[in-house]
């Protein structure tokens, strides 16, 4: 449904988005996983039709974006980062005036809209002006209107940045209720559980290159081991203590606030660390996780 | 161009979703989108107006009123006491001081609508509301999204000035028959002014009060200097300039023309027409320029 | 009174039984933080809109004095003796631009502050009051006010309009109206929750500017008309100003000067009211 080639975006002299390659295949759902700035969003606008790539090859469904705007974008449900819903229209008309844009008729959008505020579960807020929504309200109706026009492609920019628990898992409900149905879900996050609860496949991004290719399991499997132990010394001594762990796990990465031990067996590893008289200040065995993944590619930790 | 939609994937989606199909395949999205987007932007915009229908409503009627009360009535009194000024207003023939302030003071109302809604509306398109980048994700192009908003305020404008046109027939304020197409120059009059107000809001980046300064600076100069209350020519020639490059001015004067026949060579009347129209013009493809850009990014 | 439980360090050593002042919990007595942050901020915003406020009669005057003026001739001043046009506007200006920045600075400048800024909010998480919070908002207005009506005298002394030392009490005077619109302003705005409803006020200014005797004299106007428009307090600064500006005085200016002193008194009472109702309830 999408491939892209070499596809690359400058702003002045920077490259946000620095030839990247990747296809998605209908039905699929494609995570870009990436921290601010990795040129995620950028990349969604460019297969969104709405911001024009400087380089390199790009089709959705088979179309240039850059050269059939108007048919790309009718293929698809965009979810922007930043909400950018009508505050000078209500709820309902929300969804309905975005459907006049795709040259539906009333006769359709009217009992549309009825069906996509109860999907998003704002059915009782149909008249209230957008200003009285909560930020998972919002976001909601922002993934009801980009469904107006039934689009078996949807692009979710960063969906749930910012909402509280219970609205995330209100809205990840959403979500795999879509992808059942057989939309093609291509979404940004730099939440690694986000990441793996959606995504069949994703690429790792970071200052606009490609790290890694792949599904969350496979990720995990190829650049970490199965488990971690996470070590707390205290922020003073987790540097000095480093050089005592050494040998312990496959590998150890150190960072300001804990030392992370890798190894396929966390609890052995625990063992080691006491056997060498060693008495951290907490202690934590877990599976390896994306944010893992990420750590081992670019030294650095996904949200900072 | 490869067609890549095929019915017989609709079938196959719809049979996992309940939910109601469109009724168009995206591709005759994009064609209708293509052909009427600017209508489909335009009737948001009107949708939006509803949102603040009384406060147009109350502009459109009560600013007719209150001017025609206060300037109409008052100051007439004042000037038209005066029998030498009356004769010199109107050049060649002597007309009462409401007369010659009419196609003024629709003029003034055009332009002050056409500020309105070119200013902070169009500025928060791009950075607070950011209205437009919803539209801009669907099947429109930014060009239909200049086209929609400029036809918007061209609805908003003739009704302000047709409106006040009726307002002005019972105070006996116009003398010629053709009179009446002064509602469309002077809409025109705000559109030579507002689509170039609409480009320079639309690259402001942030807001640090420019449009009080254009408020303060440009409008009101303009609104005192060209000729509207009083001759031009009552002017001295150092601040005639501007009377010169206002729009309002030539919208007035194209309107003093049509009211009540304000003796005038032929040649200044396409002037006025024409570098109204120009300004419209180079004001709406400005608009569309940045528009683009910026939506593009 | 049990609002104030908490107080700083300082105030809770020198005074640990609450006050029994009558404002006690609405009133600090600190008006001074709150015009430091005004100047402060005023300081560090834009020059150019601050100068503006300026220009904009004086264009005003110098568009209608030498324009309107060459239409009209003279008109009859307070005193009864034909004066020039632009003598006879300017005063009127001036009490037109003590109004519109009194009500801009207590109206839409509040009205964004207290709805959109969240500032108030902010203060009165100290320990100052609302009122402390007004006062302070007021007198800032006033000190501009202050600013421009100095200014646009020296422009009329320049433009020959001034023609007696009584002038100078225009000033003060502008001061004063500036005062009576701000008091109330701000209580009115109290009651605003959307930009629609700011918008009416400013049109309600606008005949109030048209027909206040501004530009031609109230005689033009049937009886009835003009006993409405001797209510409205515009009226009343215009004709201060321009006795004032022609140096005659008589029992109308008294009145025009109590107008103003009422209008202040029922202004602030109001002020104060509406924020014990929004901020202590
Ligand atoms: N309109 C723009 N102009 C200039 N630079 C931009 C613009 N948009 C994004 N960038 C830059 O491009 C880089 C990638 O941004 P973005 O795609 O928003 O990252 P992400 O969504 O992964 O956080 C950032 O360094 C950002 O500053
Ligand atoms: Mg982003």
């Amino acid at each position: 449904m999408i491939s892209a080639r070499n596809l690359t975006k400058k702003f002045g002299d920077v490259a946000a988005v620095d030839g990247i390659s990747f296809e998605v295949r209908a039905g699929e759902s494609f995570g870009l996983l990436g921290p601010n700035g990795a040129g995620k969003s950028t990349t969604m606008r460019m297969i969104g039709g709405v911001s024009r790539r400087s380089s390199g090859e790009l089709a959705i469904m088979g179309l240039d974006p850059d050269r059939y705007g108007p048919e790309v974008r009718a293929h698809l449900g965009v979810v922007p980062q930043q909400d950018n819903l009508d505050e000078e229209l209500r709820v309902r008309d929300n969804l309905i005036v975005y459907g006049r844009y795709f040259g539906l008729p009333h006769s359709y959008l009217r009992p549309k809209a009825d069906e996509l505020l109860e999907f998003a579960q704002l059915t009782d807020k149909a008249k209230s002006k957008i200003d009285a929504l909560s930020g998972g309200m919002k976001r909601r109706l922002t993934i009801a209107r980009s469904l107006i026009n039934e689009p078996r492609m949807l692009l979710l920019d960063e969906p749930t940045t910012g909402l509280d628990p219970q609205a995330r898992h209100i809205l990840w409900d959403r979500l795999f209720r879509l992808k059942e149905s057989g939309v093609t879900l291509i979404l940004t996050t730099h939440y690694m559980d986000e990441a793996e609860q959606l995504c069949d496949r994703l690429i790792v991004v970071d200052k606009g290159r490609i790290m890694a290719e792949g599904s969350p399991a496979a990720l995990i499997r190829e650049h970490s081991t199965r488990e971690v132990l996470e070590l707390r010394f205290g922020s003073e001594r987790n540097a000095s203590v480093a050089a005592e762990l050494a040998g312990i796990g496959e590998r150890q990465e150190t960072l300001p606030d804990r030392v992370l031990i890798y190894a396929d067996d966390g609890e052995a590893a625990l063992e080691q660390v006491s056997a060498r008289g060693l008495r951290p200040l907490t202690t934590l065995v877990r599976r390896s996780s994306l944010e893992d993944v990420f750590l081992r590619l670019t030294g650095r930790s996904l949200i900072d | 161009m490869t067609r890549t939609w095929q019915p017989a994937d609709a079938a196959a989606a719809g049979r996992q979703r309940a939910g109601l199909r469109p009724p168009l395949d995206p591709l005759q999205s994009a064609a209708r989108a293509r052909r009427f987007g600017s209508l489909y932007y335009l009737e948001h915009w009107l949708r939006a107006m509803r949102g603040y229908g009384w406060t147009v409503a109350l502009t459109a009627v009560g600013t007719p009123l209150v001017y025609l009360f206060g300037l109409g009535v008052g100051l007439a009194a004042l000037v038209d006491a005066n029998t030498s000024a009356a004769a010199s207003l109107g050049s060649g023939r002597p007309v009462p001081y409401l007369v010659f302030v009419a196609p003024a003071l629709l003029a003034t109302a055009a332009i002050m609508v056409a500020t309105d809604e070119n200013t902070y509306p169009v500025m928060s398109g791009f950075k607070w509301r950011r209205t437009y980048y919803g539209p801009n994700a669907s099947p429109l192009s930014s060009h239909q999204l200049v086209n929609g908003h400029c036809l918007g305020v061209l609805c908003r404008l003739l009704l302000t000035t047709g409106l006040y046109f009726l307002f002005l027939l019972p105070a006996g304020a116009v003398l010629e028959a053709s009179g009446w197409m002064m509602i469309l120059t002077s809409a025109l009059g705000g559109l030579a002014f507002g689509l170039p107000v609409m480009a320079y809001a639309a690259r402001i980046e942030e807001d640090k009060g420019q449009f009080a300064l254009v408020q303060r600076f440009i409008v009101m100069p303009l609104f005192l200097f060209s000729g509207t209350y009083f001759p031009l020519e009552a002017m001295p020639l150092v601040v005639r300039w501007i009377g010169w490059i206002s729009p309002l001015w030539h919208s007035t004067e194209l309107g003093r023309v049509l009211s009540y026949g304000q003796a005038e060579p032929a040649w200044l009347t396409a002037v006025h027409l024409g570098y109204l129209a120009l300004l419209a013009v180079a004001g709406w493809l400005a608009a569309r320029r940045i528009y683009a850009r910026r939506l593009g990014k | 009174m049990s609002q104030r439980t908490i107080t700083g360090p300082g105030r809770a050593a020198a005074a640990p039984v609450p006050s029994r002042r009558p404002l006690a919990s609405l009133y600090a007595g600190n008006v001074r933080a709150v015009v430091g942050r005004g100047l402060r901020a005023t300081w560090s915003s834009n020059w150019a809109i601050m100068a503006s406020g300026f220009v904009e009669p004086v264009l005003y005057l110098v568009a209608m004095g030498i324009g309107l003026g060459s239409l009209i001739g003279t008109v009859q001043g307070p005193g009864g003796e034909q004066i020039g046009y632009a003598s006879y506007i300017a005063p009127a200006l001036l009490a037109v631009s003590a109004m519109n920045g009194a009500v801009y600075d207590s109206t839409w400048n509040v009205f964004f502050k207290l709805n959109f800024a969240r500032l108030y909010e902010g203060m009165l998480n100290t320990s100052l009051g609302p009122l402390d919070v007004a006062l302070g908002e007021i007198l800032l207005a006033l000190l501009r006010g202050a600013l421009y009506a100095t200014g646009f005298t020296a422009v009329m002394g320049v433009m020959g309009l001034i023609t007696t030392p009584w002038a100078l009490l225009m000033i003060p005077a502008a001061v004063l109206i500036a005062f009576g619109f701000a008091s109330f302003g701000m209580g009115i705005t109290s009651y605003m929750k959307t930009f629609q409803q700011m918008d009416w006020i400013t049109f309600l200014m606008l005949p109030m500017f048209l027909f206040s005797a501004t530009f031609y004299p109230l005689s033009v106007y049937p009886e009835p008309i003009q006993r409405l428009i001797q209510a409205l307090p515009l009226w009343h600064g215009v004709e201060l100003l321009r006795q004032l500006n022609a140096g005659v005085f008589n029992a109308a200016t008294a009145i025009h000067v109590l107008y103003y002193v009422v209008m202040i008194l029922l202004g602030l009472l109001l002020t104060t009211g509406r924020l014990r109702k929004l901020f202590l309830s």
